[in-house]
C-alpha cells in the first residue's frame, strides 16, 4: 500500500557525522542507486521508449484519438473534484484532530487511515453493493433516473475513496508539530475563528498543504483497482486514463497503449518535481515554526 | 492559496464545457464480451452510416468489452447497456433471472436462436508446432502448459471446457469418469486462468506463456493476422463445439432510453447482408448462406457438436459444470 513519508520534524542542515566507513557508505549508496533504476527508471525509460517507437506521429494520433481524449477529460474531472473536497476535509480532519482533546479521536485516526488498508477492489465493490441496480439504493435511484456506478459520479466517489488519507495524513504532523500557541494568541488578541483560520493557521500549513494535494492529486489521477470496479469500461463515458491504457493493450494496440501510458508517466514526473520542491519548503517551515 | 483556488475552479469550467458530447441524436450502448472489439469497431461504423442513410438520423454506438460473465453481472448491477452481445446464452439468461431487465423469452425475438453468428473452439500454438500438438489428447500430456481463461468469468473459457468435454466424453465411450479424469489433468496443466478471453491470448501471444492457447477460432485468426503465420500456427482439433453467441436487446435498459427502435435495428442489421459480410471478415463463421458460401475457403471444416446433444442445453450445462461446487469446482480444486 501507498505511504506517505513524513516531512521531516527535526531538520539537521549541518554535517551529519558517521560510524561507517567510506567503503561501506558507498556500497550502501551504490545498493540504493541500482536498485531504484532496476525498479524505477528502467520501466519509465521503457514506457517511453514503446511510446515512441513508432515516431511522434502515431504518438500524437493514440493521444489525441475521441476516447482517448475523453479519458483524459474524466480523469481530470474526478480529480477536479476529489483533490478540492479532500483538500477541505483533510484540512477539517488536521485541525480537529490536532489542535483539540475529544473523544473518539483515534477512531477518527484510524478511520482516516481505512483506504489505506482496505483493497481499492472491496472499496469498489461497497459502492456496487450499495448503489448497483440489486444493491440497497438501486431500485430507488433507476426510479429516479439517477445513476451513480458506471457513470462519472460513481469513478468520483472511489477516487475520492482511495485519496482520503493524503492531505489530513499529511497535515496532522505538520499542526501537532506547530502547537496551537498561535491560534491561542489570535483568539486572546480577539480574532475571529475565520479570521484564526485565514490568517494564521492556513498560512502556517500552505506548503504542507500543497505536498499533500500534490500527493492527493497524483493518486487521484492513477487509481486503478477502485475505479476499474465502478467504471462499466464504456468507452468515451466511463473510461479513465489508466482503465484506458488497459484497453489498448487489450486489443493489441501497444504503442497507442503505452502513449497513454506515458502521459501517466509524465504526471508522475511533473508531481516529482513540485513534490520536491514543497518538501523543501516545509522543511524550512517546520524549522521555522519550532524556533519561533 | 486563493491562486490554486482560482485554477482549480478554471480548470473545472474548461472540463465542463469541453464535455459536450459528439453531436449524436441517440447513442446506443452495447455491453459485449471480450474478443469482439475489432468485430463491433467495423460493423457500429457500418451500421451509422446504414442509418443515417435511411432515416437521416446521427447514432452514435459505445462498446464496452471484458470477459462474457463479468459483463453480464455488470448489466444487472446496472450498467445501462441498450443491446447486449454476449458469448453465450446463459449469461443473457442469468440477466433475465436476476434483474428482470430481459425477458425470459429473449432468444426467441431473432433467428437462429439470437445467434447471427456463430464461431468455434480450436488450438493455437508456436510456429512450427514444437510440442508436436494436433488433438486434444495431446493437452493433457506431462509437460504442456495450456492457456485457457477462468469459466467463471469467461464465456469462451466455458466453451474450451466444453468442447474438450465433447471431445473427451466421445474419446471414451460415453464414460463420464475418465471424462471428468480428462479435463482434470487438462487443467492440471492450465496454470493461470485470466478473467477474459483477450488477456489469455495476450498472455500466450505476447508475453509467450504457454505452449497451446484453447481459443475462440476468431481470436487465433486474429492472432495470426495481428502477428503473421511466420510465428503461430492454428491446429484443427478432431471434434469441438459450435458456439452460438447470442445477441438481445435489455428490453427495460432500451425502453428507459427511447432506444428500442434503433436497438432493434442495430441488431437485425448483424443479420444483414453487410453484417453478415463483416462478421465473417473478423472471422465469425456467419449464418447467411451465401456469405458462408463466400468465406468457405476461411473457414476450415470441422466436426462441430452442439450444446443441446452434448449437454442438454445451456442451464443444464452451467448446473452441472460451471456452478458453485459444480464438476469445474471439483476438478479444479482436486489438483
Amino acid at each position: 500500500m501507498t505511504t506517505i513519508p513524513l516531512p521531516q520534524i527535526s531538520p539537521a542542515p549541518h554535517k551529519v557525522v558517521t560510524q561507517e566507513s567510506p567503503w561501506a557508505r558507498w556500497t550502501l549508496i551504490l545498493l540504493a542507486l541500482s536498485f531504484l533504476s532496476l525498479f524505477l527508471l528502467l520501466p519509465l525509460v521503457a514506457v517511453f521508449f514503446e511510446a515512441l517507437r513508432k515516431g511522434w506521429e502515431v504518438y500524437l494520433a493514440a493521444i489525441t484519438e475521441p476516447d482517448a481524449l475523453a479519458a483524459i477529460r474524466l480523469t481530470l474531472t474526478a480529480a477536479a473534484i476529489a483533490v478540492p473536497l479532500n483538500l477541505i476535509f483533510g484540512i477539517a480532519a488536521a485541525w480537529a484532530i490536532a489542535k483539540f482533546e475529544f473523544r473518539g479521536k483515534s477512531i477518527l485516526t484510524s478511520l482516516i487511515d481505512l483506504p489505506f488498508s482496505v483493497s481499492p477492489v472491496v472499496a469498489g465493490l461497497i459502492y456496487v453493493l450499495i448503489f448497483g441496480l440489486q444493491g440497497w439504493a438501486g431500485p430507488w435511484l433507476r426510479e429516479h433516473d439517477i445513476s451513480i456506478i458506471f457513470a462519472v459520479p460513481g469513478i468520483v466517489l472511489a477516487t475520492i475513496f482511495v485519496t482520503v488519507p493524503f492531505i489530513a495524513r499529511e497535515l496532522i504532523p505538520l499542526m501537532q508539530a506547530q502547537g496551537s500557541e498561535e491560534e491561542e494568541a489570535a483568539i486572546i488578541l480577539g480574532a475571529s475563528g475565520w479570521q484564526t483560520l485565514w490568517h494564521i493557521t492556513l498560512p502556517n500549513i500552505k506548503w504542507g498543504l500543497l505536498y499533500g494535494t500534490i500527493l492527493c492529486n497524483a493518486r487521484a489521477m492513477g487509481e486503478f483497482g477502485a475505479v476499474s470496479v465502478v467504471s462499466g469500461h464504456i468507452r468515451g463515458l466511463t473510461n479513465t486514463l489508466s482503465l484506458h491504457v488497459e484497453i489498448l493493450y487489450n486489443e493489441y494496440n501497444f504503442v497507442a497503449a503505452f502513449a497513454v501510458a506515458s502521459l501517466l508517466a509524465l504526471l508522475a514526473l511533473v508531481t516529482l518535481v513540485l513534490k520536491t520542491l514543497a518538501e523543501a519548503k516545509v522543511a524550512q517551515q517546520t524549522t521555522r515554526g519550532n524556533h519561533s | 492559496m486563493k491562486f490554486n483556488l482560482w485554477l482549480s475552479a478554471g480548470l473545472l469550467t474548461f472540463i465542463l464545457a469541453s464535455s459536450g458530447q459528439a453531436l449524436a441524436d441517440q447513442t446506443l450502448l452495447n455491453v459485449s464480451y471480450d474478443p469482439t472489439r475489432e468485430l463491433y469497431q467495423e460493423f457500429n461504423r457500418a451500421f451509422i452510416r446504414y442509418w443515417q442513410e435511411k432515416t437521416g438520423e446521427k447514432v452514435s454506438v459505445r462498446q464496452s468489452h471484458g470477459g462474457s460473465g463479468k459483463q453480464a453481472r455488470a448489466v444487472i448491477d446496472g450498467v445501462p447497456a441498450d443491446v447486449v452481445t454476449l458469448a453465450l446464452a446463459y449469461d443473457i439468461d442469468a440477466i433475465s433471472k436476476q434483474s428482470g431487465l430481459v425477458p425470459p423469452e429473449w432468444q426467441d425475438r431473432l433467428p437462429n436462436n439470437s445467434s447471427p453468428y456463430v464461431s468455434t473452439i480450436v488450438l493455437l500454438v508456436r510456429k512450427d508446432n514444437p510440442k508436436g500438438i494436433s488433438d486434444w489428447d495431446d493437452l493433457i500430456k506431462p509437460g504442456i502448459t495450456v492457456m485457457t481463461p477462468n469459466p467463471k468469468t469467461s464465456g469462451g473459457a466455458r466453451w474450451n471446457y466444453l468442447a474438450a468435454w465433447s471431445f473427451a466424453l466421445k474419446k471414451y465411450n460415453g464414460d463420464e469418469a475418465k471424462t471428468r479424469d480428462f479435463l482434470s489433468r487438462l487443467y492440471k496443466n492450465a496454470p493461470i486462468l485470466d478473467s477474459g478471453a483477450r488477456g489469455s491470448a495476450i498472455n500466450f501471444i505476447r508475453h509467450g506463456m504457454g505452449d497451446v492457447l484453447i481459443s475462440w477460432e476468431n481470436e487465433a485468426f486474429l492472432a495470426l493476422k495481428e502477428y503473421g503465420p511466420e510465428q503461430f500456427e492454428i491446429i484443427i482439433p478432431s471434434i469441438s463445439i459450435l458456439a452460438e453467441p447470442p445477441v438481445t436487446i435489455v428490453t427495460k435498459n432500451a425502453d428507459k432510453h427511447g432506444t428500442h427502435t434503433i436497438a432493434q435495428a442495430y441488431l437485425e442489421y448483424l443479420y444483414s447482408k453487410e453484417g453478415q459480410d463483416i462478421a465473417a471478415r473478423n472471422f465469425y463463421r456467419p449464418s447467411d448462406p451465401d456469405i458462408a458460401r463466400k468465406y468457405t475457403h476461411q473457414f476450415p471444416e470441422i466436426n462441430l457438436l452442439t450444446v443441446d446433444e452434448v449437454f442438454g442445453g445451456w442451464q443444464k450445462a452451467q448446473s452441472i459444470h460451471f456452478s458453485d461446487g459444480g464438476l469445474f469446482d471439483k476438478i479444479y480444486v482436486n489438483q
